[in-house]
């Protein structure tokens, strides 16, 4: 079976300094797939090379079948992947429900059926009782979640959550943790970077390590967080 | 279209039909010179809507919209004067003159990521050297300027925008009318949610499949070629052009002063600030004259005046506020 979204060898230099170096994986369809590691380890700039907003400087980047290392982000976004914000960008002056219908109109061409779309995905996300609200006036968790409902909108065969549950109440985060395994049960592959060890290890099929940009460990989540050297590296401290 | 209907409020429905029987009527009230002043109030409104596209919805600020106002007025009224083709024809090879122009300066701005006050400065030095080259320009006149005869064949005819105050009237009220029209139902269709979408984060934009140079392309285009029809109406009622004032800076800042005052990014803002604004500033002019007062700029400074009052009081412009008070913004169900 081929990967979804299949990366193989990428890098990425700012100025000499090695963010990402040649890291490679593959991510499954069906999976729930989690990037971890220490702040500064290369996890948003890998994350912005998947979504077209960085170029690699090397290696090659294949999204169901189709390479997509070069492309423009709204090209990428058109093939299939939607993307979250790790500090949340929904359109502040505009409503709710007007946020995610610009991302439902990516998968259809009348603002009627953006509309249906946009109330089954804030329904889902919890958000239709604030479907008036002005964006920039919602709580933080709910500016996640219409981070989470726009991407969603867009209809993606992959989903990328950078550090969604980051800022979270525990509670907060168990919802999103609920909402996104629902989702994914429905058919919809995930790749998330996520610091709240609570939600990978609640989510998470397979678990991708980086440090100083380069993958240390790779696996299903058993083997991964009993790895020395994921230990060491990043769960020391703060081990489970 | 009856989607925009639909949707306002029946407050909002009332509003609209005796605003609009009232601007039917007005003729049968208004003096010459009252009529005069609601001709640019309904002009100024036309010319606020077409810029507030490009701004108030994709929010990229151009401070050179005399370009293509120029450019529709030189190429409706030379086509007239030199070859004696009408306005009605004229106006659409006006519109792909500046519409071209448009794309011109968008294309250079966008794809070369010149944005925000320096996508601003491009748009006034386009407009800056086109007036240079009009200026030279012998076949409409140089700097002496273009006239249209009023002796010539036909020129008096309506169908050659040749005529009384009425005509001029009606004309800009539909044009008017038209764009406030047309701007309604492009903000609620897709294009609309993308140009919002482009001016609230282009970054995010992309990242929900936005391409954002095609989308503030589609915007320039539009913008550019409703300015040019004001252009040609323009060139028809004035019957003179001069590149020193058509291209001018202070025509550009005339266009945007009504949707500034009005409210960016509204449908009913640009409107609403040209019925505010220009009746102010023609009094003043009446007043000044009245009283013998010659001072050029005073109008530049009133307006500098009336925006720095509103912006203090009302940032985002007169119609959000007037419309909470008249209970027309209501969200919607």
């Amino acid at each position: 079976m081929t990967a979804l979204l299949s990366i193989d060898g990428i890098s990425k230099r700012f100025r000499g300094l090695a963010a990402v170096s040649r890291v490679s994986f593959n991510v499954q369809q069906g999976d729930i797939f989690a990037v971890i590691g220490p702040n500064g380890a290369g996890k948003t700039t890998l994350f912005n090379m998947i979504a077209g907003a960085l170029p690699p400087d090397e290696g090659s980047i294949t999204f169901a079948g189709t390479r997509t290392e070069g492309l423009r982000s709204d090209q990428i976004a058109r093939l299939g992947v939607g993307r979250t914000f790790q500090l949340v960008r929904p359109f502040p002056a505009l409503t709710v429900e007007d946020n995610v219908i610009i991302g439902a109109l990516m998968q259809t061409k009348t603002v009627r059926d953006a509309e249906t779309i946009a109330r089954d995905t804030m329904a889902r996300l919890d958000l239709f009782d604030k479907r008036a609200q002005i964006a920039s006036s919602l709580t933080l968790p709910d500016r996640k979640r219409l981070e989470v409902a726009r991407a969603l909108a867009t209809g993606p065969k992959l989903l990328l959550l950078d550090e969604v549950m980051a800022g979270l109440r525990p509670t907060e985060t168990d919802r999103i943790v609920a909402t996104l395994r629902d989702l994914n049960r429905g058919g919809l592959t995930i790749l998330l970077i996520e610091h709240v060890m609570r939600a990978v290890t609640a989510l998470a099929s397979r678990i991708l390590v980086l440090h100083h940009g380069a993958a240390i460990a790779e696996g299903n989540p058993e083997q991964v967080l009993r790895d020395p050297a994921v230990v060491e590296s990043y769960l020391g401290a703060e081990s489970l | 279209m009856s989607d925009i209907w639909q949707r306002l409020p029946t407050r909002g429905k009332i509003l609209c039909l005796a605003a609009l029987a009232a601007a039917i009527a007005a003729p049968l009230a208004a003096d010459r010179y009252l009529l005069s002043v609601l001709i640019l109030v309904f002009y100024f409104a036309y010319l606020g809507q077409a810029w507030n596209l490009l701004m108030g919805f994709a929010g990229q600020l151009s401070l050179g919209h005399a370009l293509y106002l120029g450019l529709g007025a030189y190429t409706a009224t030379a086509l007239w004067t030199l070859f004696g083709i009408g306005p009605w024809v004229g106006v659409f090879i006006a519109i792909p003159v500046a519409a071209a122009a448009g794309m011109i300066v968008g294309w250079l701005g966008w794809r070369f990521a010149i944005e925000g006050v320096y996508f601003a400065l491009l748009t006034i030095a386009f407009a800056e050297f086109t007036r240079i080259g009009f200026d030279h320009l012998q076949i409409t006149g140089a700097s002496a300027g273009l006239f249209l005869s009023v002796n010539s064949p036909g020129s008096d005819k309506w169908w050659n925008l040749g005529g009384g105050p009425l005509l001029y009237y009606y004309l800009a009220l539909i044009l008017a009318a038209a764009a406030t029209l047309l701007v309604a139902w492009l903000r609620r269709s897709p294009l609309g949610y993308r140009w919002l979408a482009v001016r609230e984060d282009p970054e995010a934009a992309q990242a929900a499949g936005i391409n954002i140079f095609r989308a503030k392309m589609i915007a320039m285009l539009i913008s550019a070629s409703m300015t040019a029809v004001g252009g040609v109406f323009y060139g028809f009622y004035y019957r003179n052009l001069f590149p020193s004032q058509v291209f001018d800076i202070g025509r550009s800042i005339e266009i945007i002063m009504a949707p500034i005052i009005g409210g960016l990014g509204t449908v009913f803002g640009p409107l609403v600030g040209a019925i505010l604004l220009t009746p102010l500033g023609e009094s003043l002019t009446a007043l000044m004259q009245h009283f013998g007062i010659n001072t050029p700029g005073a109008k530049s400074i009133f307006y500098g005046l009336t925006l720095m009052v509103i912006i203090t009081l009302q940032p985002s412009g007169v119609w959000p506020w007037l419309a909470r008070k008249l209970g027309l913004d209501r969200p919607r169900a």
